[in-house]
């Protein structure tokens, strides 16, 4: 794992900051200078995970290559809750063209600076997961054959939230979307269904695949940096809970992605060339109940009566999750037994 | 203006959309009363020392602990740590080694040489304290630096009461009790030694003095009723402790048996061990679970080898040194009643520890004074029924240990100086306290407690060596660091990171966050992610 763990500490390395380390060891996000690349003002929801995610990703971005960086955007809830025309709250060189073509779009800036010889300006593209793993999926895929120079970040909230919470292929069994209704004998969105594009990424073999979460601020950041260092084309998988599409209280959209990856639910990991190069291990393992009760879009399994057959699929992928990605210690876990 | 095709407007930040008006809840900053702080008896600002000691500045540390208690070195050693029994890491994996880290610090103090800084004014107010024991110590260094002239008068000869001639060596080292009272006494504080107060009025008077604290302790053995043959040796707690202090030790003999179930027993036979009892057996009336000695105590002296008889009471004892002994039951009501079963136990000495009372004689002829089950009456704000005299320590209705005297000396001058003054002295209010469930201990770091080394029990049952020892700098930095700074903000920058607003605005070290209230949506996400609580969620227009 590239993130440095600092034990100790008091809050080690699990806080955003702290007083007791070298400044040097600190994240960018507790840093006063930091870019603030998403800027107040703009419109996304309350405790929106996604601007959380874009802050954080894009600014630890900015830090890496000396603030010379261009953004592409495709479109969803980042460009249309950042760019109400003629406002803008980002801080930095960005572009927003289709909802599709965002790894095209940025393919084009990385040509045109190539051509101009402007190899210290970086190109990174972001969107969400309809237009990644849906809708801009084919320009994506041609972007890592190619190994275009493009950081592609991929801020996941599991359904097609900005049109009003329609699925996507990266929505989970079982949730509830406006298009997968908790009704009938398979309530929510099919099992067996969607896709992972982090693991499809990793089958482009480009040089670089991540993913990450925003209630783990270092373990994000440490990815950007290091997709930084890297040329060629690179990937990041960013999962950013949506109160309002999941229906989850504001406040707690870092508790739930940190209950997404200590149920093994969102598996954290790091692969270079098409090979697994680390796992962010889970901390305190919990079952999967303690991750779909507090959201409403999985309601459904828990009343009138508690679906023990759909929360059993879950636990099962879950469990999956952490056997192939190996995300429990096996001293931890014998030891708490 | 020239724009290109198509555009029609300027370009414009988000700024311009205060997204504050959106808001319904606001989060609010402020401190919580950490429960360390709430049970400490000196109301020291532990979590507040802490925090210095956690970045290694340990001369800070101990000047925020002295504001309120001068005596850490020794408080460091023998005081009970209610601190540590409601420290919120307790529930997440052991309470913080606060009394150890405080011993550090104390002596850190003693071996740098640290002093109190001297008071800024002098009032020419001239306060007279009766007693060099916690509480006198503790009433005379607060009132030296709000700038009063303190004179103490001690009945002993040495300063320190029953730190002194109460608590045996092995549990607090007379170099160190010396180190720190001299410290008070360089904020030029006097002390008279030898000195016993006969008569509070006519000494106030002798001397001038404007107010009084009286903080005499509880000298003085409660006995009991025990036939003795008139060769049998039957002495009481307080003379054994005390006479530890001489020159000549006293002769317990092989074979001591203590009567009592109090920290004082324990202290006595533990002692009549190092002296060189084969058998120490402290005889107790009720059950360990009733014994008012506190536990870790306890612990420690069985491992040196003290036997305790439960549920025994002593009848007699006769010329030769045998004690009657009979065994006991507790009742329904948890109070021991005798069975009529009797056994005999061989005894050298018998020890008698069966608590203390006051020696009130100074108070003869004060108008005014309420004397009630043997203490001294006192109002909230320490002070007699005789306007001026305020008193504290073991003689005022109180627990009775070194930490509550050295509490008592804080609270009484404090209010005498307000008296002094023609005021009242208003403590400042209490925050809400810091609860468990008010963390978010998701973001401290795995780290059980620092043990702290203790001597190896050959020599603890043959010396008065210390029997606990300190913590090094390396260890005391990791114990101090294990603190979750409940509910005050140890600037972790969480708030200022998580906020998908920019709202939370970061004012630099030591100087903590503002909202920006602008933007501020109120997610509460701060609030939910703050570790040590110190944000709560409050309505808008409430």
């Amino acid at each position: 794992m590239t993130a440095t763990v600092i034990k100790f500490y008091q809050t080690g390395t699990h806080t955003v900051g702290n007083r007791l380390l070298d400044p040097s060891q600190r994240s960018v996000q507790a840093d006063m200078r930091r870019t603030n690349s998403l800027n107040s003002g703009h419109r996304a929801c309350q405790g929106c995970g996604e601007a959380l995610g874009a802050r954080y990703a894009i600014d630890a971005a900015m830090q890496a290559c000396d603030n010379q960086l261009i953004a592409a955007n495709a479109t969803g809830c980042l460009e249309v809750f950042s760019t109400p025309y003629p406002e803008t709250s980002w801080q930095i060189p960005w572009i927003h063209s289709l909802f599709g073509n965002t790894a095209a779009v940025a393919t084009g800036i990385a040509a045109a600076l190539r051509v101009k010889g402007r190899s210290e300006v970086r190109v990174v593209a972001q969107g969400g997961d309809g237009g990644t793993t849906d809708i801009g999926f084919g320009c994506l895929s041609g972007m890592f054959e190619r190994n275009d120079d493009v950081l592609y970040i991929c801020y996941d909230n599991e359904a097609y939230m900005n049109t009003g919470v329609q699925r996507s292929s990266a929505t989970p069994g079982a949730a509830r979307t406006a298009t997968t209704p908790a009704v009938g004998p398979a309530p929510g969105n099919v099992f067996g269904q969607g896709k992972s594009l982090p693991l499809i990424a990793m089958a482009h073999e480009i040089p670089y695949v991540a993913t990450a979460i925003v209630s783990e601020l270092r373990d994000l950041e440490a990815k950007v940096r290091r997709a930084m260092e890297i040329r060629g084309a690179r990937y990041i998988h960013v999962f950013v809970p949506c109160p309002l599409g999941w229906g989850t209280r504001s406040d707690q959209t870092i508790a739930i992605a940190r209950l997404a990856k200590e149920t093994g639910i969102f598996p954290v990991i790091e692969a270079e060339h098409g090979e697994l190069t680390a796992v962010s291990k889970i901390r305190k393992q919990r079952p999967v109940e303690d991750y779909l009760k507090p959201q409403r879009r999985f309601a459904h399994l828990f009343s009138p009566a508690v679906n023990t057959a759909a929360i059993a699929q879950i636990q099962a992928l879950a469990d999956r999750n952490i056997r192939r990605f190996g995300l429990v210690d096996a001293a931890a876990a014998a030891g708490a037994e | 203006m020239e724009k290109p095709f198509a555009i029609t407007l300027d370009v414009g930040s988000s700024l311009a959309n205060k997204t504050g008006s959106w808001r319904t809840y606001r989060p609010r900053y402020g401190d919580r009363l950490p429960p360390c702080n709430n049970a400490c008896p000196a109301g020291e600002n532990i979590q507040g020392w802490l925090y210095h000691a956690e970045s290694g500045d340990y001369e800070q540390a101990w000047r925020v602990l002295t504001q309120d208690n001068p005596m850490p070195a020794v408080m460091g050693r023998v005081c009970y740590h209610p601190c540590e029994s409601k420290c919120n890491r307790g529930e997440l994996d052991q309470s913080v080694g606060i009394n150890s880290v405080e011993r550090f610090l104390g002596d850190q103090a003693i071996k740098l040489g640290w002093k109190f800084a001297p008071p800024a004014t002098a009032s020419g107010k001239r306060v007279l304290v009766v007693g060099a024991g916690p509480s006198g110590l503790s009433a005379a260094y607060h009132l030296a630096r709000l700038g009063h002239q303190v004179t103490i008068h001690e009945a002993g000869p040495l300063a320190g009461g029953m730190m002194r001639f109460g608590i045996p060596k092995y549990r607090l080292p007379r170099d160190v009790l010396e180190a720190e009272v001299q410290r008070i006494l360089d904020l030029g504080v006097t002390l008279e030694l030898n000195t016993k107060v006969e008569n509070i009025e006519a000494s106030m008077q002798a001397g001038g003095f404007d107010a009084a604290f009286l903080a005499v302790g509880a000298h003085i053995a409660k006995r009991a009723y025990i036939p003795a043959g008139g060769a049998a040796k039957l002495l009481d707690a307080m003379q054994v402790l005390r006479g530890m202090e001489d020159e000549e030790k006293p002769m317990l003999g092989r074979r001591v048996v203590v009567y009592g179930g109090g920290n004082t027993a324990l202290d006595v036979a533990r002692t009549a061990k190092r002296l060189g009892a084969t058998d120490a057996i402290i005889v107790y009336r009720r059950t360990r679970e009733k014994m008012p000695a506190h536990d870790f105590e306890v612990e420690e002296a069985l491992q040196e080898g003290i036997l305790i008889k439960w549920l025994s009471t002593i009848k007699n004892m006769s010329d030769e040194g045998t004690l009657t002994v009979e065994r006991m039951e507790l009742d329904a009501t948890g109070f021991p009643q005798p069975t009529g079963e009797f056994e005999t136990l061989e005894a050298d000495s018998l020890v008698l520890a069966l608590g203390q009372d006051v020696d009130l004689s100074l108070l003869n002829g004060v108008p005014g004074l309420e004397v009630e089950g043997g203490v001294v009456q006192v109002g909230p704000n320490m002070m007699t029924g005789r306007p001026g005299i305020f008193a504290g320590g073991d003689m005022v209705p109180s627990e009775r240990t070194v930490t509550v005297g050295i509490g008592h000396g804080k609270k009484a001058a404090r209010n005498i100086d307000a008296w002094l003054r023609g005021e009242v002295y208003t403590p400042a209010p209490k925050h809400e306290l810091a609860t468990f469930e008010k963390l978010n201990t998701w973001y401290y770091e795995d780290a059980p407690k620092t043990v702290q080394p203790t001597l190896d029990l050959i020599r603890r049952q043959s010396s008065f060596d210390e029997v606990v020892g300190g913590l090094n700098e390396t260890n005391a930095l990791f114990e101090a660091r294990r603190c979750l700074s409940c509910g005050n903000c140890f600037e972790c920058d969480n708030c200022y990171g998580v906020c998908p607003d920019n709202a939370v605005i970061k004012l630099g070290p030591g100087m903590r966050f503002e909202f920006n209230f602008d933007y501020c949506k109120g997610c509460g996400i701060c609030s939910a992610e703050c570790p040590c609580g110190a944000i709560t969620m409050v309505p808008e227009n409430a």
